[in-house]
């Protein structure tokens, strides 16, 4: 990939800077993010250089990349960094920028996690195990991984049948619906 | 000394043991601890990954309804006690934030009722020696590795209450325990968290990283304060293990569960029961050694 390295698109950096609230601009490439980040084998780009290419302005290859979604917001980065970028949280409006400018997701297993672990929020209040992983599988079609594992989580009582449903649950219903519509506004 | 407790979705499902064994353990140690009623989800990863409005808005919901406890909230599972801080901390900040989520709650939140993980309040308020004068079984030589993982103590601009590198409050209450502290290089490193059902061959690596390494700095049983780290290195141990290399089966247990047996509480009051790797041995090791030093006899 060749890249003139001029801030040819400061527009990307902008958007991602305000709407992260934290200075991706201020990266200075010193990679102390990359070296310390526990999922650095899988993906297909490192933290420190999802950053550069904020900065460069190469919206297009960042929001389709799998690295956005295998961040597990495990907040070393962001910790670490020694020019104070939230870099955990800037990966945070980086896999929402991919969802609203509909970009090619190479894996969509997180997204569909995300999706029926809130799904199961804005219905039950809380998280309803059994029916979110079943809404996972729909929506995956990956039937088989960890099937093994559910016999022993009810017989260790770690799965139940049947929701628990918060007394609050209409209201979580409604945060919903209007946390969809503030978002809109940003 | 009383806190409002928000238990999460975790403590009512797959961490029913730590739900069980915290309890269980404040209140052999006299500390009340009170529901928030009707709470509701924090939102987890999956909301800060989706909406941020929704990633404040979910928690504040909930510390609103804490404000009428009028005591500080308590979280035992590191996820919720750092979305709970989060939301804190940018309704506090931002003006614009506040706004947004008064909206989305429909009540005022100012961001000011007090959030605290179970170790701070333990080893800040109660304090260590505390527990220790009220420990009757001693985890004498049991060797453990103390797990903090992510959130308890990263980042520091939001959590803040142990160094971030290097945390120490879970080893000192494994020590007040009776128990032997494992200095191990991991004890911060991430497990994969909630990749764990996505992307499992990614937290199989971590998981495997992990034990094995605890296991080479000599622990018999790794302490965890987290529901997702529980899940990816005892349920998942199994995995770990036909993936990545044979591991000698280490139980993980909840440091509630752990500082519950030190203050003699038996394996069904703890919720033992429900971890993947038995901790029978275990509990049988610190039942014989604690034994003769309960009844008075001198060895």
């Amino acid at each position: 990939m060749t890249q003139t390295l001029e801030w040819t698109n400061a527009v990307f950096l902008s958007e991602v800077e305000r709407r992260s609230g934290t200075p991706v601009g201020a990266c200075l490439q010193c990679h102390k993010c990359s070296t310390g980040c526990p999922v650095a084998p899988e993906m297909d780009l490192l933290s420190s250089q999802v950053m550069r290419m904020v900065q460069l302005g190469q919206e297009e290859e960042v929001l389709a990349s799998n690295a956005i979604w295998l961040c597990a917001s495990c907040e070393a980065c962001t910790t670490r960094c020694p020019m104070g970028i939230d870099i955990a949280g800037a990966m945070d409006t980086l896999r929402m920028l991919a969802v609203e400018r509909k970009a090619a997701v190479p894996d969509k297993r997180v997204k569909r996690f995300n999706d029926s672990f809130l799904q199961s929020v804005r219905w039950h209040g809380r998280v309803f195990e059994l029916g979110m992983m079943t809404a996972y599988k729909l929506r995956t079609r990956d039937f088989f991984s960890d099937v093994d594992k559910v016999p022993k989580m009810f017989a260790k009582r770690k799965l139940s049948l049947l929701p628990h449903f918060s007394a609050a649950a209409k209201k979580v219903r409604q945060a919903f619906k209007r946390a969809e519509e503030e978002e809109k506004k940003r | 000394m009383k806190f409002a407790f928000f238990p999460g979705c975790s403590l009512e499902s797959t961490a029913w043991d730590f739900d069980k064994s915290t309890r269980a353990m404040c209140r052999a140690l006299d500390i009340e601890l009170v529901d928030i009623p009707d709470w509701t989800c924090c939102g987890s990863t999956p909301a800060h990954s989706t909406n941020a409005s929704l990633a404040s808005a979910l928690p504040a919901m909930n510390l609103q309804k804490a404000r009428a406890l009028g005591l500080p909230v308590v979280a035992a599972c590191a996820s919720c006690y750092a979305r709970l801080r989060t939301a804190n901390r940018k309704v506090r900040d931002d003006a614009e934030e506040r706004e947004r989520v008064e909206a989305i709650i429909g009540a005022p939140y100012e961001g000011d009722v007090p959030v605290r993980h179970l170790l701070d309040a333990l080893i800040n308020d109660y304090k260590a020696d505390r527990v220790r004068a009220k420990v009757v079984r001693p985890l004498s030589g049991l060797r453990v590795a103390s797990y903090y993982g992510c959130l308890l103590s990263r980042p520091p601009e939001v959590v803040a209450f142990d160094d971030p590198e290097h945390p120490t409050c879970m080893d000192d209450l494994v020590e007040a325990a009776g128990a032997e502290r494992v200095e191990w290089p991991y004890k911060t490193e991430c497990c994969g968290a909630s990749l764990s059902i996505s992307n499992s061959e990614v937290v199989a690596r971590l998981s495997h990283r992990l034990l094995s390494m605890a296991i080479r700095a000599g622990a018999e049983c790794i302490a965890v304060a987290c529901p997702l780290c529980h899940v990816n290195l005892d349920l998942r141990q199994g995995d770990a293990a036909k993936a990545h290399g044979d591991l000698a089966p280490t139980p993980v247990l909840y440091i509630t569960q752990l500082l519950g047996l030190a203050l003699g509480l038996d394996a069904d009051a703890l919720g033992l029961s429900a971890l993947s790797v038995s901790a029978d041995a275990l509990v049988k090791k610190v039942s014989t050694t604690a034994q003769p030093a309960r009844a008075g006899v001198v060895r």
